[in-house]
């Protein structure tokens, strides 16, 4: 389909001043391209969250964004440890963050659940040692 | 509430975009957990918080606030303030403690429960 819109950043994994930058931008686009506020936001909040625990968990990786007519589709992909056990992570509250992370204003153990919450759709895909893919949608309809 | 009540109530500092003092919030939240302001949707809230890092003010932008107060005389690094003025934000600092300010704002009307639906 040619009226796909297709946005990659890299999340760099060594820098969490910068984390967020890419769903930063990503916000602006949106922006851009007219889509009413509120999804927007529900948008930009998963992006964020994802991001930045691609930052403090799995050492950075990469985004993408592709806009489709009737939704959008955010897909985060890190080569990090992976999650052990995805059921227990969804849980709100739980966290594996060290206290030098929750000094840092994260580790709630809310990231995940909040990414399910404002999103239509997601998929958590992880294997121990290799990496985690999550896909979620926001419908535009 | 007007920003520049909040302002005036917690005898806050204005450290950049005094252009959004006249604009008004609705609800607050006050937290030093990034993802406990992130789970709720409010409407032109003001978030109010101990914490000093450029995720303070990339929360606020990605939950469009358009105002950030920081207690306990807590002072934003420049990188901060430049990240605020961007996305025109204002940002307050005060010598109040958390819970003074958020229950000086409480008390003059300013609940924060006022959640959207998502
Ligand atoms: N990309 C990832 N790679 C490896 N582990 C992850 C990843 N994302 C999440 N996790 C694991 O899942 C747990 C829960 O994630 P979640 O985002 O809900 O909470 P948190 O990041 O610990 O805290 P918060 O998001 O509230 O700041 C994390 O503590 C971590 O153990
Ligand atoms: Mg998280």
């Amino acid at each position: 389909m040619s009226d796909v819109l297709n946005f990659h950043f890299e999340v760099d994994g060594n820098d969490f001043k910068s984390a967020g930058h890419a769903s930063f931008l990503m916000k602006k686009n949106l922006r851009q391209l007219g889509l009413p506020p509120e999804t927007i936001r529900r948008v930009s909040i998963a992006m964020y969250e994802g991001e930045i625990n691609m930052v403090i968990h799995a050492r950075g990786g990469t985004a993408d964004v592709n806009v489709y007519e009737d939704c959008i589709e955010i897909i985060l992909k890190d080569t990090g440890p992976g999650i052990k056990n995805i059921e227990q992570a969804m849980q709100e509250g739980f966290s594996t963050a060290t206290d030098n992370i929750r000094s840092l204003g994260f580790g709630a153990g809310m990231g995940l659940p909040n990414m399910k919450r404002y999103t239509d759709y997601m998929n958590i895909e992880s294997e121990v040692g290799v990496g985690t893919t999550i896909t979620m949608k926001v419908n535009l309809i | 509430m007007k920003i520049s009540t909040i302002k005036d109530l917690l005898e806050a500092e204005v450290i950049c975009y005094p252009e959004g003092l006249g604009l008004h919030v609705y609800s607050a939240c006050g937290s030093d957990m990034m993802s406990d302001v992130l789970a709720y949707v409010k409407d032109q809230a003001v978030l109010i918080t101990g914490l000093v890092n450029s995720q303070v003010i990339r929360t606020a932008e990605m939950m469009d606030m358009n105002c950030v107060v920081f207690v306990r005389s807590k002072m934003p690094t420049a990188e901060m303030i430049e990240l605020a003025k961007e996305s025109g934000i204002v940002l307050l600092a005060t010598s109040k403690r958390m819970y003074e300010a958020c229950g000086i704002l409480y008390s003059n009307g300013l609940i924060g429960n006022r959640v959207k639906n998502v």
